[in-house]
């Protein structure tokens, strides 16, 4: 780890009335690198991704930003730093062209009027660097199929320059062609020297674009993998926790491929 | 990196598969400004504007389509069955008429468009008269200030429907019905024991619809005026998004609009001057929305507006003020309901207990649905405001001249509005599927 990290979390609690969703949970996220977060359904990863984008406030820890201790008690405050997000639900305007979504909230402008000459160029540009293919920069983005939609709210993330990008289960509803299209994209984020944290339920897709594997567990570390040095295995069982369990039993009887199937829920 | 990209870019120019629409050949090599290949950009010309509309039009956006050609029906059918329909002086009336119940649906359309509605603005646009007639003429406050206040008591009315909205989480149809019976109680409160007040001569009111520009040179100085302002807006767009180099709108296009708006511009200019000239109450109306819709199309807070009314959450995370933008929506619902308010005491030469009651509310809500603004939010557009009013008060103007009873105005107009639905609901529908290919 010569890098320094961009963004540290360091003993992170947060607590939803009777639910510990986090609980000392520490996370370091390096410049150019792919760091997935895994683990099982309600393990906290969504919890935690939110307390840095400034959605949850932490109840407990340090966030610290390019060495630095930095609050982050608003989604604002997240942006200012450099942290943009991608939720799980794109948070797109369906009825908003392409251009309006990407820089919605951030619109290029004289005064109160919309300089949308200047804003399509951008987003020319900007789709063009990245490769991203969409029909038109113009038509609504109901129009879009799922990877496209995906692709845009990505690139929305990318209008402010970001160090950090967020990504939440950005595969999880699509088909394989679409899917790859978007990890391309992952990659093509990382080429530019930005640390992506990617949420995923899909080892495959993990095992595909992530440098490090970070896994939560009930809210708390479970380790941190280097994701070509580790098996499939090996992440699975920090996963589950205990090595007697459905999956690993399963995985005794049908070998590697039911697994996958099982950890892609 | 860069080199990967340019690579790609390099093979996607040189396969023609890449550069998007079939008839795509149609355009000259190196006429066309260079655009990214992989963009289904249109192609130049006017074919391309056609494969554009068309593909529109397939896609469920019929936009104006619907009620434009309602309009020429409704036009033909009234004027075969009375010749007076399309005569100078009806034609006059219904630019007159419907400025009041227009500026009303106009703000009708700001609250759609967030995917709302306003229940209330009948019973603002009485309070609007009453505040103004009790003020002016029972109280003798300067004409002006009263003008002034009144329009103000109705955004400060449509804020507090807002805020009830927004900010504690009523619902704005409940908000609103609770507006539309509070609003008119405190109308016949303020109109007191007189019932109705009538318009003093030469009041600023009277003016409103009594005024007439009757030098000829006015409508088609106004007309003059409007085709060139929109003829230059077009050009100096096309030419900014050229030096940009991004896809513009072909000259022929350009011509093609320009030219329909100016016969509808000389053609309106026409017939009013054929009759008392150029009503102010039309003019009003018309810079009312011309600004309107500047506001919502070209300026941020016109974003904001599309943007909760599509997805209020994503607005939410892209650091837009919601609380806002809804109360002032709601705000500006009720500035425009009581000002129409207002075009309808001139009218009716008053202010009454009833002005605003009746079958207002649901006029205004219709004409902004049948100009083409959806019911779902995020889509519509503020013209859509003039060109329904146009629907509905020419229905209520032939059947008036073909003495027809009220009962019968009723019935065609809820079946106008229930086919203005229909095609909203089936066009929503209908772009969903499209959408997903
Ligand atoms: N806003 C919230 N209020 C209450 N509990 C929550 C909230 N968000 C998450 N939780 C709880 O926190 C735990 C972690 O959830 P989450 O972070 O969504 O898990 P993951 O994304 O890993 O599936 C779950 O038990 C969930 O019920
Ligand atoms: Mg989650």
């Amino acid at each position: 780890m010569a890098k320094e990290a961009v963004l540290a979390l360091r003993g992170i609690s947060k607590r939803f009335g009777a639910v510990q969703a986090l609980t000392d949970v520490d996370l370091e996220v390096l410049p150019g690198e792919v760091i997935a977060l895994v683990g099982d359904n309600g393990a906290g990863k969504s919890t935690l991704v939110k307390t840095i984008a400034g959605v949850h406030p932490i109840d407990d820890g340090t966030i610290e930003w390019q060495g630095g201790p930095v609050a982050i008690n608003r989604p604002h405050d997240a942006q200012d730093l450099g942290i943009a997000t991608v939720y799980q639900d794109l948070a797109l305007c369906d009825n908003l062209d392409v251009v309006a979504n990407l820089f919605l909230g951030n619109e290029a402008r004289h005064a109160a009027v919309l300089d949308e000459i200047a804003m399509e160029k951008r987003a020319m540009e900007l789709l063009d660097t990245l490769s991203i293919r969409i029909p038109s920069v113009r038509i609504p983005v109901a129009s879009l199929s799922g990877g496209q939609r995906q692709v845009v709210a990505i690139a929305r993330a990318l209008i402010g320059d970001p160090k950090v990008v967020i990504l939440d289960e950005p595969t999880a509803a699509l088909g394989v062609e679409q899917t790859a299209q978007v990890l391309d994209l992952v990659e093509r984020l990382r080429e530019r020297g930005l640390a992506v944290i990617l949420i995923s339920h899909n080892m495959a897709d993990v095992q595909a674009v992530a440098d490090r594997v970070a896994v939560l567990r009930l809210g708390r570390n479970n380790g941190v993998f280097d994701v070509a040095t580790t098996s499939h295995e090996e992440v699975i069982a920090a996963i589950t926790g205990a090595s007697d369990n459905a999956v690993t039993r399963r995985q005794a009887r049908t070998g590697t491929a039911g697994l996958e199937k099982e950890a892609a829920k | 990196m860069s080199d990967t990209v340019d690579k790609e870019r390099g093979t996607e120019t040189a396969n023609p598969e890449g550069a998007a629409p079939a008839d795509g050949d149609a355009v000259a090599p190196g006429a066309a400004p260079v655009v990214d290949p992989r963009l289904l950009v249109r192609e130049q010309g006017f074919a391309g504007y056609l494969t554009d509309f068309k593909r529109r039009v397939r896609g469920g956006e019929l936009g104006s389509l619907p009620v434009i050609l309602g309009l020429i029906i409704i036009a033909v059918i009234f004027q075969s069955l009375n010749e007076n329909f399309l005569s100078a002086g009806s034609v006059s009336d219904i630019g007159v008429y419907i400025a009041g119940t227009g500026i009303m649906a106009t703000g009708i359309v700001f609250v759609l468009l967030l995917g709302e509605i306003d229940l209330s603005v009948g019973s603002v646009a009485g309070v609007g008269a009453a505040v103004w007639a009790v003020l002016s003429v029972t109280n003798g406050v300067n004409d002006w200030l009263s003008v002034v206040i009144a329009i103000f008591a109705g955004l400060v009315i449509g804020t507090l429907h807002g805020f009830f909205f927004a900010r504690v989480g009523v619902p704005a149809f409940v908000v609103t019905l609770a507006g539309f019976l509070g609003w008119s109680g405190l109308q016949i409160w303020l109109m007191g024991s007189e019932g109705s007040i009538n318009t003093p001569e030469g009041s600023v009111v009277e003016d409103l619809t009594g005024y007439y520009f009757e030098d000829i040179a006015a409508a088609y100085g106004l007309a003059v005026v409007s085709v060139l302002a929109y003829a230059a807006a077009l050009l100096v767009d096309a030419k900014r998004r050229r030096a940009a180099r991004l896809p513009s709108r072909p000259v022929s296009e350009i011509v093609v609009r320009t030219a329909v708006m100016a016969v509808v511009a000389f053609v309106a200019a026409y017939v009013l001057n054929q009759s008392r000239g150029l009503p102010l109450a039309l003019v009003i109306f018309l810079a009312v929305l011309v600004i309107a819709d500047f506001a919502v199309r070209r300026t941020t807070y016109g974003r904001q507006i599309f943007a909760v009314g599509g997805n209020a959450e994503a607005a939410r995370r892209a650091g837009i003020n919601v609380e806002w933008v809804r109360i002032s929506v709601f705000g500006i619902a009720g500035m425009l309901a009581a000002f129409g308010g207002l075009f309808i005491a001139s009218l009716s030469g008053g202010a009454t207990k009833s002005l605003g009651a009746g079958n207002t509310l649901m006029n205004v809500i219709a004409a902004a649905v049948i100009g083409g603004t959806s019911l779902f939010g995020g889509r519509g557009k503020i013209w859509s405001a003039l060109l329904g009013i146009l629907v509905i008060q020419s229905i209520q103007q032939g059947l008036n001249l073909l003495g027809m009873a009220s009962e019968i105005q009723y019935m065609i107009t809820g079946a106008v509005l229930l086919a203005a639905v229909v095609i909203d609901s089936v066009s929503r529908r209908t772009q969903k599927t499209a959408g997903r290919t």
